[in-house]
């Protein structure tokens, strides 16, 4: 076992003898502690022929281990007041939860059986499966997704890992099995790709022996690495629009394949994105198409550089009849900050949002554990809260415009659109 | 009513200090030093029900053209001044109130008062950005539109009441936002925001005295305003059942079961809220945060008779402090293959048990742990500190927060058998399907 404490946000980081990574940050703000318990399990891992395994193993995981029951952990949960929050993204699978502090060692108890001792109850994939299709038939009539999931699959095409749909389809959810449940599991949710995060009233010597107990006897197996494909190369810009009856507004994603969250160029896309789609309202973006045009409630972009190459997305909902210009609004706010790049005003405005903004970053107990388990994940060090600001800090215009230049090309976007039909629309179909 | 066992007189906590400047504004300022941050929160006394026919959405409206520029702040640099010390803002409007918000580096408190100020008094409400914000609301309403259970949420609770300016939307109709005026716009902003009909809640990383100083400096020199007039209308008993169903393009079913609740002050408030706890579990009373995820709900009666034997994806309950009478309202997603009707009956028969039989003393001791939970865990942050001590002055008037723990433990079982029998009855519950068709067929009947 290796103990390392530090200075600053001052976490403690322990490695477990079976590789699990234990992340303690003990905050005196209120008498309760979230845990944040993160496997490298997510939709990468699963069969790319059968979207919708991690999803499912996620929405069946807390239901029932070999000790507790789903009725006894249900139970114990809510006599606590606790809601276990099972998540999966493309790359982990989740558990997380905010306790009462008096709380925290049978609920870190009940989290770590979850992960480790799950049945999969054939009667549980049964009711977890009917709810996962109705959340796809849900997403199937949501413009905002509809026109995300499309991006994702122009981008990236329908079996990358970050093309194709997150819950799967129906058809694939149909063909999981048990099985898919059991061999994920077994493969991806074990110590050696577990980082266990804990902020909150608990003394970190505490947590950790809770931890270190619950993990006790649980080995790890060989976790195989599976690298994530590059984004298929394109060299022009694509457009899809996609028929939903009924609704009253389009949403739009427009966007790129960016790059890996340890690109070197990392800050200087982040700044160059809060420019384009964030600071404010929404950046250059919310300026025209909602300041100066009255076209959108929200128009605005992300950045989400991840193990593989992330995209940068902008998204707008607008009102059908002006899909056109609205898509021609974010050509134009594209161009002209690829082409010119940002002013010098701008520049430091968003530096020193984003530099600013590290207090509010870390101000929950939420937001702390996130925090760790982002740095732990891409290794960005313990200590990463006190060198954030100075890796902005450096940040030169010549690298924003650079950015600025190598990615934000109308010509190589790729444009979805979700709503009503209109002619316009159907053009792009 | 008024008849919440608040203990009396009410004092402020030690760290916390209130005071009304001589032009009737009262400001609280709690010190919370667990991080350099400070939270502002401008609270006024408007909402949607105080907005009459023809201009409903005036109050939401007014709320973004507050974002559009002062006499002493541009509209262009509204953006930038709380950025710099890496702020965040935004602004909200309710039914019974609106409300302004900047947290930031405690550096940014003068300037994050200096807006809120000029927010009170100096709103310039140019006509071209009123027309330019008129087609961004229309499209928020849109947006709306876009989900079938907001949808169906503004058609039963206008159903739900017949004379209460509840019914409306938030947002506003839409002929009303297409035709109101700057000049209507104006005149409602002038009316409502004025020093006596608001609060201003400062809380994080300050001196007490400090900050009660800027504030004088900032607010002092506002003038009063004449109290504003507000029409008080009480609902109607609703006689019998009342039913909405929407028949529109879409692939899921949605149903809503609502009912008259208590205002936050009522006796009954308590009751319903741990009643709710038990029906769809505990979410708590901090709409800023409380509302986004899942409460702890799978021993909750209807989670274990409709999502666990699967009738519905999901089920929630929804009991909110307001200044009057609003609706207790569950939401329902039906499940995949399954018919509305089926929902439906299964909702119902649970209601039922519990107006026959009550919540038993585990439900109703798992409600009031929850519920303490919650107060903890909604109150992790400055903003949402501040969020609930503007909230519960602006809706219920002092010294109801500090009480919110010891009213949730008074509760009994008897308190909440009581209030599902009298309030759950189906003659008085609204009724909303959200019936999916395929394309073509849509309207609402």
């Amino acid at each position: 076992m290796t103990t390392a404490a530090i200075r600053g946000l001052s976490p403690e980081r322990t490695v477990l003898d079976n590789g699990a990574v234990v992340i303690i940050q003990e905050t005196p703000t209120t008498p309760a502690v979230t845990i944040l318990a993160t496997f490298l399990a997510g939709g990468l891992y699963e069969p790319a022929d059968v979207p919708g395994v991690a999803y499912l193993t996620g929405r069946v995981l807390d239901r029932g281990t070999e000790r507790r029951s789903a009725e006894v952990i249900s139970e114990q949960l809510d006599d606590r007041g606790v809601a276990l929050k099972v998540s999966t993204t493309r790359h982990t699978i989740s558990l997380g939860c905010t306790c009462l502090a008096e709380d925290f060692d049978d609920v870190l108890s009940i989290v770590l059986d979850v992960a480790r001792r799950p049945l999969f109850p054939e009667p549980e994939i049964a009711k977890r499966r009917a709810e996962a299709i109705t959340a796809v038939r849900q997403d199937d009539d949501n413009p905002a997704v509809r026109a995300t999931e499309t991006f994702f699959e122009l981008v990236y095409g329908a079996t990358h890992p970050y093309g194709r749909r997150a819950k799967g389809s129906i058809e694939s959810i149909e063909r999981i099995q048990r099985e898919h449940l059991v061999r994920l599991h077994a493969a991806r949710v074990l110590p050696g790709a577990l980082t266990l995060v804990v902020v909150g009233d608990v003394r970190p010597s505490h947590a950790l022996d809770r931890a270190a107990y619950e993990i006790e006897g649980w080995h790890s197996g060989q976790l195989e690495d599976v690298p994530v494909p590059p984004p298929p190369s394109r060299s022009g810009r694509v457009e899809r629009f996609v028929v939903i009856p009924g609704k009253s507004q389009t949403d739009v994603t427009y966007g790129f394949a960016a790059i890996r969250r340890l690109d070197p160029r990392y800050y200087a896309y982040w700044i160059m994105n809060n420019i384009l789609g964030q600071f404010g309202l929404g950046g250059r973006l919310a300026d025209n198409i909602r300041e100066r045009q009255g076209m959108a409630y929200y128009a605005f972009s992300a950045f989400d550089a991840s193990v593989g190459e992330g995209p940068l997305v902008i998204r707008a909902g607008v009102d059908p009849a002006n899909l056109e210009r609205a898509i021609a609004a974010i050509d134009d706010e594209v161009r002209a900050l690829g082409t010119d790049g940002p002013t010098e005003r701008e520049l430091q405005e968003s530096r020193d949002y984003l530099i600013g903004s590290l207090p509010r970053m870390l101000e929950t107990n939420q937001s702390i554990a996130t925090f760790l388990q982002n740095a732990e994940q891409f290794g960005l060090g313990l200590d990463y809260d006190r060198h954030l600001a100075s890796h902005l800090d450096r940040v030169q215009m010549d690298e924003v415009r650079a950015a600025a230049a190598e990615i934000l090309d109308p010509d190589r976007a790729a444009v979805a659109a979700a709503g009503p039909s209109t002619g316009a629309s159907e053009a792009r179909s | 009513m008024d008849d919440m066992p608040v203990s009396e007189p009410y004092t402020a906590p030690r760290d916390t200090r209130e005071v009304h400047l001589d032009n009737g504004l009262k400001i609280v300022v709690k010190s919370v030093r667990t991080a350099p941050l400070v939270s502002v929160w401008c609270w006024y006394r408007v909402g949607s029900r105080d907005e009459g026919p023809g201009h409903t959405g005036a109050s939401h409206w007014v709320e973004h053209m507050n974002f559009k520029g002062t006499t002493n702040i541009p509209r262009d640099e509204m953006k930038g001044i709380v950025e710099r010390f890496g702020g965040m803002w935004n602004g909200y409007t309710w039914i019974d109130q609106t409300t302004y918000l900047e947290t930031a580096g405690r550096d940014a408190l003068d300037q994050m008062l200096f807006i809120e100020a000029e927010r009170m008094a100096n709103g310039i409400y140019d006509p071209a950005e009123c027309e330019s914000e008129r087609t961004v609301i229309i499209s928020e309403l849109q947006g709306g539109e876009n989900d079938p259970d907001q949808l169906l949420d503004s058609e039963v609770t206008a159903t739900a009441f017949r004379a209460h300016p509840y019914r409306h939307p938030t947002i506003g109709w839409i002929e009303d936002l297409k035709r109101m005026t700057r000049d209507e716009l104006y005149a409602h902003y002038r009316r409502f925001y004025i020093p006596n009909n608001a609060t201003l809640v400062v809380v994080g990383d300050v001196e007490l005295d400090d900050a009660l100083r800027l504030a004088e400096k900032r607010f002092g020199h506002i003038q009063p305003g004449p109290e504003p007039a507000r029409t008080m209308v009480a609902e109607p008993p609703q006689l019998g059942e009342r039913r909405v169903v929407i028949e529109r393009p879409g692939t899921t079913g949605y149903l809503k079961l609502a009912w008259h609740a208590p205002a936050a002050r009522d006796e009954d408030f308590f009751p319903m809220l741990v009643l709710d706890a038990v029906i769809a579990g505990a979410k708590g009373t901090n709409i800023w945060c409380s509302f986004r995820g899942m409460p702890p709900q799978r021993r909750a009666r209807l989670y274990t008779a409709l999502v666990e034997r699967g009738l519905a994806s999901s089920v929630s309950g929804a009991l909110l402090p307001t200044a009057q009478p609003f609706l207790y309202t569950l939401s329902l997603t039906a499940m995949e293959g399954v018919d509305l009707p089926a929902v439906e009956a299964a909702a119902f028969d649970e209601i039922e048990r519990l107006r026959t039989s009550g919540a038993t003393e585990v439900e109703v001791a798992r409600a009031r742990r929850q519920l303490r939970a919650r107060t903890v865990f909604e109150n992790d942050s400055v903003t949402n500190i501040a969020h609930q001590l503007g909230y519960f002055e602006t809706v219920t008037g002092p010294g109801f927060y500090t009480a919110l723990r010891d009213c949730i433990d008074a509760v009994t079982p008897e308190q909440v058998a009581d209030a599902a029998r009298r309030r759950l009855s189906r003659q008085q519950c609204t009724v909303g399907w959200f019936k999916p068709t395929s394309a073509g067929a849509e309207g609402a009947r």
